[in-house]
């Protein structure tokens, strides 16, 4: 290697180290913050470390926010499996049962992804509490279903499409009828494209606010509603909202480091052309 | 035989999904239009059947024009700063990441994983943790006396601080010179190619719009009695610094996946004629790259459209410096209960994110269609 190429090699990981270094902070302050006890936390010596750890403000943050973090626990994986389950049907139907005008409905179908949720929230709001669903769970459980399908097809439809129609063929000439086919054939393979769908899905119902405060009571409230009462209001001491963000970020940010992979898989399919 | 029933089953299956989406999407869009033409929220709002009458367009006459409505207005120049800060700096910034990263560092994947993780945070999270990192007195702002420098005095979320202001009345002006720059920079692109005649038909409509908008003003019906003055508000800087964090890891990750789709041949033949690799980068990849960058553009300007939690979260949803249209539509709905008006703000955010979404759609349509013929 050349001098030179050594030095432009030395700037590169410097100004990625800075770079990294500057995506962390926000980590370091939480942490930091969180452990200190309150009495402690003051805005000229809010950088420095801890003088005596304080692992208290954890169990009081979940004091409050356990309730919610049990009903964002139910809302995300009941949401998550049912609308993966109806998205894997949908997607094997449009890749591999293809009908007239397939392409169109797939597109009016994904059109609901993109929406601006404020332009439904009213209609939605009016329609759950016609069907005495308004405020509990279930009409959350509903919403996050129903707008979830777009995703979940999409990616199941595009996951679908790579598997070779000469191995459903082959099974559909020795007698395997839809369900057969699918539970033969396709389901079999679908492990990837669950993994990605359960991830995304979950990742984005467990972090979803808008609907949680305004289609929710009290006692139905997500963790994100739960996060945002325990941090607002002007006198708050920061370690206890700050404890609130670790414990309301860690079921992502594990799912995050543990599956990256297919969590960007998810990112990507939601981007990308389908 | 046999494969007629499995189509139906097929189809089936299908229509549970295509019936809920045809009610929750294409339904409840349409009630909501048709609820913002009524003047829902007159007394006793709440009732679960209560007292529509159609009115028109009134709420939208209210909205731009109305004298107690200066801060909807307000919010859609937020909004406008918002969408234009957030995609030009997450498309900056994950670029330069990318190609960080492209240059095949040792931890690439560590690295990697750094930048994105605010991708997987919810907003209300980010929020809570950058209100407390940009606190006045606190946070950012004491940095550099670390240094022996002077703690900064900016109060990012809210400084009562407007720059870039303008007169209302002047938007359909100030749109017009726009249009008009779009317009001049298109014929200046077919004037290139040389299409001589598609130039002058651009240039046209162009200098007519200019025209318009320098002499023709007194034309415009006076909008509101007074002046009244909008402009970019400081405040939302904070707003927005936590949303590249949390949105440049995506852009940085769409394109380091289509810079390794670049073939090495390319980057080779690059090489050996004589380019540099900012060159290569600047010259060769981003222009191969554009519809990554398109994708980007719209997923981001559709994020930063009905950008809700971040903003309750980080500056509370009163805090009118750092309002946007999406915090304003829950307001006047859920707390105001004046429906039809909430239903008409969020009217005009559809329409503002169907601008972008419809024309990608129809792209990706087409190009599906193409691909099954």
């Amino acid at each position: 290697m050349t001098g030179r190429l050594s030095w432009a090699r030395l700037l590169l990981y410097v100004t990625l180290v800075i770079v990294a270094a500057i995506y962390l902070t926000p980590i370091y302050m939480t942490v930091i913050t969180a452990l200190k006890n309150p009495a402690d936390i003051n805005l000229s010596t809010a950088w420095q470390l801890p003088s005596r750890l304080n692992w208290g403000s954890f169990s009081q943050a979940y004091a409050k926010l356990g309730p919610n973090f049990l009903n964002s626990i139910i809302l995300a994986v009941s949401a998550t499996v049912l609308s993966s389950v109806m998205g894997s049907l949908n997607g094997y139907v449009f890749s591999k049962w293809r009908f007239r005008g397939n392409d169109l409905v797939f597109t009016l179908l994904l059109f609901g992804m993109f929406i601006p949720y404020q332009i439904i929230l009213i209609p939605l709001f009016q329609t759950l509490r016609q069907m005495h669903l308004y405020g509990g769970l279930p009409g959350l459980i509903l919403a996050h279903v129903v707008y979830g399908l777009p995703i979940t097809t999409l990616i199941f439809r595009n996951f679908y499409s790579q598997i070779p129609s000469s191995l459903t063929e082959s099974a559909q000439i020795d007698g395997a009828g839809f369900f057969k086919l699918y539970l033969r054939v396709i389901f079999p393979l679908s492990i990837p494209g669950f993994v990605v769908t359960f991830i995304w899905q979950f990742t984005q119902i467990w972090n979803e606010f808008l609907w949680g405060i305004t289609l929710t009571k009290y006692a139905a409230n997500p963790i994100t509603v739960g996060l945002a009462q325990l941090a607002g209001g002007e006198a708050v001491s920061w370690n206890l909202p700050m404890a609130g963000s670790i414990i309301a970020a860690v079921p992502v940010l594990l799912i995050y480091i543990l599956m990256g992979r297919y969590f960007i898989r998810g990112l990507l399919a939601g981007s990308v052309k389908g | 035989m046999h494969l007629t029933r499995d189509r139906i089953i097929a189809f089936a299956v299908l229509l549970p999904s295509l019936v809920l989406i045809g009610i929750f999407v294409y339904g409840f869009i349409g009630q909501t239009i048709y609820i913002s033409l009524t003047d829902w929220g007159r007394g006793a709002a709440l009732a679960e059947h209560p007292q529509m009458h159609l009115i028109g367009f009134d709420n939208y006459k209210e909205l731009f024009t109305g004298f107690l409505h200066a801060r909807f207005r307000q919010d859609l120049v937020n909004a406008f700063f918002y969408t234009a800060s957030l995609v030009i700096g997450s498309l900056a910034l994950g670029l330069f990441l990318a190609i960080l990263l492209d240059r095949q560092p040792r931890g690439e994947g560590l690295f990697r994983t750094l930048f994105l993780y605010p991708m997987s945070l919810s907003f209300v999270v980010t929020g809570t943790i950058w209100r407390w990192l940009l606190a006045p007195e606190g946070g950012i702002n004491v940095l550099p006396t670390f240094v022996g420098l002077p703690a900064v005095q900016f109060r990012w979320i809210s400084s009562r601080d407007q720059v870039l202001t303008f007169d209302w009345q002047s938007l359909p002006a100030i749109t017009a010179i726009l249009v008009a720059a779009v317009l001049i920079f298109l014929a200046w692109r077919t004037w290139r190619a040389g299409h001589r005649r598609r130039t002058l038909a651009t240039v046209a409509p162009a200098v007519l719009l200019i025209l318009w908008a320098v002499f023709g003003q007194r034309l415009v019906p006076q909008m509101l009695p007074i002046p009244e003055r909008h402009g970019f508000n400081l405040a939302t800087i904070g707003v927005i610094i936590a949303a590249i964090w949390q949105f440049s890891g995506y852009t940085m990750a769409l394109y380091l996946a289509g810079l390794r789709g670049i073939s090495e041949g390319l980057h080779e033949a690059a090489r050996l004629d004589g380019a540099t690799e900012f060159q290569y980068y600047l010259r060769v990849a981003v222009p191969i790259l554009k519809p990554i960058t398109l994708s980007a553009v719209i997923i981001l300007a559709h994020t930063s459209l009905k950008m809700f939690a971040l903003i309750f979260a980080m500056a509370g949803p009163d805090n009118a410096s750092t309002g946007h249209p999406a915090v304003l539509m829950y307001l006047t709905t859920f707390r105001g209960n004046k429906f039809a008006l909430g239903a008409a703000i969020a009217v005009i955010l559809f329409l503002l994110v169907a601008l972008f979404i419809i024309p990608y759609l129809v792209s990706s349509y087409r190009e599906q269609r193409r691909r099954a013929s």
